[in-house]
């Protein structure tokens, strides 16, 4: 499903992502962990051309982008449209509903009928848990159902891969398990899924597999029980040592 | 021209307190209106005053004042003009210095009138029993004649009646002004200044111009489009202007005139400009007609007659500044695009716009406009064309910048989330962008919608009379700066207030716009 081969990715005369070969099988779901700076963030953004890479080849369900040649926006926003992209920080639209952030890409980008657009967006919602939310502004929903609306809107574009850069890292620990049990249930329809997070119990129970990312490269892959329980690489253990403490 | 301490009522109130007199002497000097020892208000016998200053302020407009009063060609710094050897003459036989004071013409009477800056004015006022309300005045100097004026090769005019439906340029508070708007038909334009109203003409944004002989006679002398329409009609003269409680001043002047009358003087000096005429010779046959004595018309009370003038002038207060607004919202939102998301060259071209439209005066902007282009390019822009693009053109560039601050606080996790649906940055500045950065924009855009409101005052100076010259027109004319100037101003107040509740309306509605 997603392929990427030899990643580059500069910013001005810093590295960030030095050659990054990635594959990844439908329904798959990948879990990225690593320090601040490593690079992970960049990576996700660079599947979704919201970066634009310097050297590489990214090709997810075979559409493929390669650097080097002019990244045209086309075949940028060709790529894009395969995958769908959670932020932190929500970037929900604040001036629209719940429903209408969700009806935003089917009815603009897609070109959907309205009455099709609405009905699939309140289909989504529900499947979030938030069908009684419809008409409320992102102002008046908790973080947790921002990030859940956020989940369904991206949802609504219908890709082929979800990309979640720290959906939970801006929300309180008790409504973290709302947003997390939504990506339970898109695992469990067979979505493929890359999540960066540095929640190492969920990494645990959720991922197929773990990626350590450090210095713009992918340093330890495996499943979870063994790059978080017993890493090989000093690297990881050092991480994994710092983010939990009780180990 | 605020100068409390000599305000008319200070005459018939007791001595003020002395802190109160020279808090008010500050005022005066802080306002470098009048040098020390200014004679007061109450004095009433000016003369031993100004003799014993040695000076006499005369006041003039040297703006365009051929042949009365101008600068020389080839000498900007000089002057000269029949008024300026008339009322050197004078001051020579007065034994006196002269010092000549430039104001605007149509405001030369209101700044007499508050005292302090000048003595008499010499500027080409005719006596007229308008003129003679609000001042006295001195024996006629020069008598003159109405004059139309129109461009070579129209058909021959009969005289102002057969002028209806035409469009005729006069110049504010004159006799020709009153003539014109008292012809049934015709469609008066009035000016400021007797330079304007003649290239209008020229550009066929006038079909004549009224105006007095000497002026008509000197500008057509120089130029090969113009031509006088008609033979001169509805004489009258000119004579020098002082307070009402000045009038002794004019016992001493009216001998020196009638003097320069009978030894030839003023022969001498109006040949040199080639303004005598068989009409002067009843110059010294004049003898004083009774003074009328100054009115206190009540423009409040006879406010059936005057709010509807000022009413009217309002509509076009409201429609150059809506017109104006239009313009500025759209094209400072392209300015705006132009210099966050355009190419190289563009983003250059739109920072240069807005920093030549912000960083020069708006007057400046729209005698460009209409006298500028109409000059060198042939493009005559009716006035109100005129008024509404310059408006717009230059608020355009503080609304690109009100838009830009706006687009520039837009969170910019805010595009990446549209681009990230796939949104091109047009659709995304269309559906995430722009909304919310005009939600931040609008309070500084309905303020300058309120300030163009009174900005839009300025385009009275290309003949389009608005709101505050219909006020400055009926003001001078009735002297009643007080009635007409609270009228005017409520009726401002109640236009910038709608438009007021109207904003705030608006940005309700676009906090609460959910679509």
């Amino acid at each position: 499903m997603i392929h990427v081969d030899g990643l580059i990715k500069r910013f001005g005369s810093l590295t960030v992502l030095d050659g990054i070969d990635h594959r990844q099988a439908p329904a798959e779901a990948v879990v990225l962990i690593g320090p601040s700076g490593c690079g992970k963030s960049t990576f996700l953004r660079c599947l979704n051309q919201l970066e634009t890479h310097d050297g590489g080849r990214i090709t997810i369900d075979g559409v493929a982008l390669e650097a080097g040649s002019r990244l045209d926006r086309e075949s940028q926003r060709r790529l894009r449209m395969q995958s769908g992209m959670v932020f932190q920080q929500f970037h929900l639209f604040p001036h629209r509903t719940a429903l209408e952030n969700v009806m935003e890409g089917p009815l603009h980008v897609l070109k959907m009928p309205r009455a099709e657009a609405e009905a699939r967006a309140r289909e989504l919602l529900r499947k979030v848990g938030l069908e009684d939310r419809a008409g409320f502004l992102p102002a008046q929903l908790s973080g947790g159902q921002q990030q859940r609306v956020a989940i369904a809107r991206a949802l609504a574009m219908k890709p082929k891969v979800m990309l979640f850069d720290e959906p939970t890292s801006a929300l309180d620990p008790e409504v973290r398990g709302e947003v997390l049990s939504v990506l339970h249930d898109l695992r469990a329809e067979g979505m493929t899924m890359l999540i960066i997070t540095h929640e190492m119990e969920f990494a645990r129970d959720f991922a197929d597999r773990v990626l350590f990312f450090e210095g713009g490269h992918v340093v330890e892959v495996g499943p979870p029980g063994q790059v978080l329980e017993d890493p090989t690489h000093p690297r990881t253990r050092e991480f994994l040592r710092r983010v939990r403490p009780r180990h | 021209m605020d100068r409390p301490a000599t305000h008319p009522s200070a005459r018939i109130r007791p001595v003020p307190a002395g802190a109160a007199i020279w808090v008010a002497r500050c005022l005066i000097l802080i306002a470098g209106l009048l040098p020390l020892g200014r004679a007061s208000a109450r004095d009433t016998n000016a003369w031993p005053a100004i003799q014993a200053r040695g000076i006499l302020r005369w006041g003039n407009d040297a703006e365009g004042g051929a042949p009365y009063i101008y600068h020389p060609p080839g000498k900007p710094d000089a002057l000269t003009g029949f008024e300026v050897d008339l009322a050197e003459e004078l001051c020579r036989r007065l034994k006196l210095r002269g010092d000549f004071v430039q104001g605007n013409w149509d405001m030369l009477i209101p700044t007499l009138k508050q005292g302090g800056s000048i003595d008499l004015i010499l500027a080409g006022l005719e006596r007229s029993p308008e003129n003679l309300a609000k001042v006295a005045m001195s024996r006629p100097y020069y008598v003159f004649a109405q004059q139309l004026v129109v461009r070579k090769g129209t058909p021959p005019v009969a005289g102002l009646t057969g002028m209806k439906g035409r469009r005729i340029g006069v110049l504010s508070g004159t006799s020709s002004q009153r003539l014109a708007e008292a012809t049934p038909g015709v469609d008066t334009k009035v000016y400021q200044d007797n330079v304007n109203y003649f290239r209008d003409l020229e550009v066929g944004r006038l079909d004549a111009v009224l105006t007095d002989g000497p002026i008509a006679q000197t500008y057509l002398a120089g130029n090969t489009k113009l031509v006088a329409g008609g033979p001169p009609f509805a004489q009258g003269a000119y004579a020098i202007a002082v307070r009402h409680e000045d009038a002794s001043l004019l016992e001493v002047i009216n001998p020196v005139l009638l003097a320069m009358v009978h030894d030839g003087t003023l022969k001498q000096i109006y040949s040199r400009y080639g303004l005598w005429n068989e009409d002067q010779s009843t110059l010294g046959d004049w003898s004083e007609t009774r003074h009328v004595g100054e009115q206190h018309r009540s423009t409040l009370r006879e406010w059936t007659t005057y709010l509807p003038l000022l009413l009217r002038a309002a509509v076009t207060t409201i429609w150059v500044t809506c017109g104006g607004m239009t313009l500025a919202v759209t094209w400072g939102l392209v300015l705006a695009l132009c210099r966050l998301d355009g190419s190289r060259p563009l983003r250059w071209a739109a920072t240069a716009y807005i920093e030549v439209f912000r960083g020069t005066p708006l007057l400046l902007q729209i005698y460009f406009l209409y006298f500028g282009l109409a000059q060198q390019l042939g493009v005559r822009l009716p006035a109100g064309v005129a008024a509404v693009l310059s408006l717009g053109l230059n608020y355009a560039a503080n609304e690109a910048e009100n838009y830009r601050a706006g687009l520039l606080a837009v969170p910019r996790g805010q595009a990446e989330a549209a681009a990230a649906l796939g949104m091109s940055r047009a659709l995304a500045l269309r559906r995430v962008l722009l909304p919310q950065a005009l939600r931040i924009a609008l309070p500084g855009i309905t303020n300058d919608f309120i300030a163009m409101f009174k900005d839009s005052s300025i385009v009275s100076v290309i003949a389009l009379v608005e709101l505050t010259k219909q006020y400055q027109i009926r003001a001078i004319d009735t002297g009643d700066y007080v009635g007409l100037g609270l009228m005017t101003a409520g009726i401002y107040f109640v236009m910038s207030y709608t438009a007021s509740l109207g904003a705030r309306q608006l940005e309700r509605r676009l906090r609460h716009d959910s679509r």
